[in-house]
């Protein structure tokens, strides 16, 4: 029971271009995890190599997978109010990482305010409660490619 | 309960009816919707008759309010001797913030307390541990220790205010410090009457506020269950919650299977613990989610109380009749608020609180409009209060008890509710109970392949959400929004630490070391001991942190 993630796709058959790998990742110590695992399915429907990194888990942990896992794009889900905390966290050890350029999105319950702060930041795009599925997959499949 | 001949005469005529009025009609006017069906996607029928209740029994399958199985209620003069409990669940920030929440709703009219911890209090860390930075306060009260107990409950007179904790993981700890404040307050432990959710098996299915394993979970729980039995009677010692299960997108069926085969797993363990189950099985109650289909929501409630009922005197042969009766709270469900058009949740969550008074709710707590966005403001909080006043007061549905009962088509949902509720613990029950079907997986698999279906549904656009996949409207959040202090992670940091400089650092760890061995002894009750630590301000993380040692951790196995 106790592997701390789990991959959504077989690893992908030998390609010229290989899938776009995306960790979805639920930072901090809130449980609310239905976001993270559609989004987490709809992108493994989508063709996209999704791994999850599972609930409470803190932001060295979540870069320490995405160096492991190599992957393009990081997607977090936050619900607890520490977003102005986990998200800056995530990309100033992502850049001690030499990852800086690791595509950092993610949504949640996340006032209006604190939007544009946390872009500027660095996250790449942030969205709200009742963003249609569709929109983050074509997100994803738009602007994330895989890094050399 | 209907005589056979004039049935058959019905069922006759309506069949007439059918072809003879209704298929015109239909085609005149066809339906809007290819398919009716309810929020968990169940198919509903244009018109429900007697016919399929035919062998209904009244006394049997309703029965009196306050007599078995409880259909109509458990108590037989309902809300026109006392209404619902009217209890909103508060906490943010400091325990000052939330003491003083307190006392503005219980001026308010409110009739009982419910506590919200933040994340690091319900996942048993103290606010200085590094896993706590940056959720100090955010979305609940932080408590670290008996000191921050003391001033949640300053003023507050614990043997006349019922407490209901959510707290499920560290709910012994936290259950201990309630306990020496009352002592401190000079309650008698005997006159202490609250509730702590204390339902660990739901955590691992939905709400994941999980410390332990589930089998030393069980053995904490049983140790409660116990104890409270001798020392502590009007406690009521579990909650036995759906809320959460489908809030993380369960439909009504497994909501209510899970919640059952849950009590079930509950009882089981008393019993195997080797406590009489009429000893512990009265104080056990449940606590279900209003969500946003209210026929059934309502037959989720009825087929609840009937199936405990059943099963209380069948499977486990409890003689006592409170120990087969379902008693529980109600909220409405978070998970239907809209960020958009956030006036409109008023509505919303009016409709559901209602289901609750119609099912028989013994208390509510009502959510606010802004709380898909931030925890309610003290304004946002009053309107949802006041919405459970107005159904109290205005509306007559208090007025007499179990006012849809009789309707063909909500007894007839209420019976395909337990019928679909009942195969579930079926299969349950052979996979050896829940805590096997829960490390399978089985429950957690069925809650996400359900909340994608209906995430699915809604981007289709087949199930409609007013404001978000129709009639929507171009506008920003007209509301004010509660902003959490961010000077109280400091303060509460400070406080904490000034407490371990402040106690015996000698008998702080004798507790923790009797805390210990009593971890590794099967038969010792850890309750007394978490008591003593309490009273010594040993703080929730230490005490967390010694039987992470000896019982293990859990981690979430990450499935999607």
């Amino acid at each position: 029971m106790a592997t701390a993630k789990r991959k959504g796709v077989a690893a992908a058959p030998k390609k010229a271009a290989r899938k776009v790998r995306i960790l979805v990742g639920k930072p901090g110590l809130d449980g609310h995890d239905r976001g993270a695992k559609i989004i987490a399915r709809a992108l493994r429907d989508a063709g996209v190599e999704v791994i999850y990194t599972g609930l409470h888990q803190t932001p060295e942990m979540i870069v320490s997978a995405a160096a492991q896992e190599d992957v393009d794009g990081i997607g977090l889900s936050i619900l607890s109010g520490a977003h102005n905390y986990l998200f800056p966290r995530i990309l100033e050890l992502l850049r001690e990482k030499k990852m800086a350029d690791v595509v950092l999105f993610g949504g949640g319950i996340i006032p209006d305010d604190d939007i544009p702060k946390l872009e500027k930041k660095g996250v790449d795009r942030v969205f709200t409660p009742g963003t249609p599925i569709q929109q983050i997959v074509d997100y994803v499949n738009e602007r994330i490619r895989p890094r050399k | 309960m209907y005589d056979r001949k004039k049935l058959a005469g019905i069922e006759t005529r309506r069949k007439k009816w059918h072809d003879g009025e209704l298929t015109p009609s239909l085609r005149r006017s066809p339906p809007r919707l290819e398919r009716f069906s309810t929020v968990s996607d169940e198919e509903i029928d244009l018109l429900y008759t007697p016919d399929p209740l035919s062998d209904f029994d009244y006394e049997e399958d309703l029965g009196n309010p306050g007599q078995y199985p409880y259909t109509r209620g458990v108590q037989p003069t309902m809300y026109r001797g006392r209404l619902w409990t009217m209890r909103q669940f508060a906490g943010f920030g400091s325990a000052e913030d939330t003491n003083a929440r307190f006392k503005f709703l219980l001026s308010q009219g409110q009739t009982g307390l419910s506590t919200a911890f933040h994340f690091p209090t319900l996942m048993g860390y103290d606010s200085d541990s590094p896993r706590a930075r940056g959720e100090v306060g955010m979305c609940g009260v932080a408590v670290d220790s008996l000191k921050d107990m003391e001033i949640l409950f300053d003023g507050i007179p614990l043997d006349k205010v019922t407490t209901s904790m959510t707290i499920n993981g560290p709910a012994a700890m936290v259950f201990a410090m309630y306990l020496a404040v009352a002592e401190k307050q000079g309650v008698p432990f005997h006159k202490v009457g609250g509730t702590i959710q204390n339902d660990i098996l739901k955590e691992y299915i939905a709400q994941h506020s999980w410390i332990f394993p589930p089998e030393p979970s069980m053995r904490i729980i049983t140790d409660i269950l116990a104890y409270c039995a001798d020392n502590v009677p009007r406690w009521n010692t579990i909650s036995i919650s759906g809320y959460h299960i489908r809030e993380a997108g369960s439909t009504a069926v497994q909501e209510l299977a899970f919640t059952i085969a849950d009590g079930i797993a509950y009882v089981q363990a008393g019993i195997d613990a080797g406590i009489p189950v009429d000893k512990f099985a009265p104080r056990l109650s449940y606590f279900f989610n209003a969500h946003m289909d209210f026929f059934e929501e309502i037959a989720k409630y009825r087929a609840a109380r009937r199936m405990w009922a059943r099963i209380m005197r069948g499977r486990f042969h409890a003689k006592n009749e409170n120990s087969w009766k379902l008693r529980f709270h109600t909220q409405t469900a978070g998970c239907t608020l809209t960020a958009q058009q956030p006036m409109n949740n008023v509505v919303r969550v009016a409709l559901q609180a209602l289901s609750g008074v119609l099912g028989g709710t013994q208390s509510l707590h009502t959510n606010s409009m802004d709380e898909t966005m931030a925890l309610p403001t003290e304004q946002a909080v009053t309107v949802a209060l006041r919405t459970q006043q107005i159904i109290a007061e205005e509306s007559g549905v208090a007025n007499t008890v179990d006012p849809l009962g009789g309707s063909f088509f909500l007894e007839q949902l209420t019976n395909e509710m337990e019928e679909k509720a009942m195969e579930y613990i079926r299969k349950i029950d052979e996979m050896g109970g829940m805590v096997a079907a829960i490390k399978r997986g089985y429950p957690q698999r069925e809650v996400a392949d359900a909340a994608f279906h209906f995430q699915r549904l809604v981007d289709a656009g087949k199930k409609r959400v007013v404001g978000l996949n129709a009639y929507q409207s171009e506008e920003g959040t007209p509301i004010p929004l509660l902003k959490i202090d961010d000077q109280v992670e400091k303060q509460q940091v400070a406080r904490t630490k000034e407490v371990r400089r402040k106690r015996s650092a000698k008998k702080a760890r004798a507790c923790l070391s009797a805390l210990k061995d009593g971890s590794l002894a099967p038969n010792v009750n850890l309750m007394p001991l978490l008591v003593d630590a309490a009273r010594e301000y040993v703080t929730l993380g230490e005490m967390c942190d010694t039987l992470r040692e000896t019982m293990g951790v859990y981690t979430d196995p990450a499935m999607f």
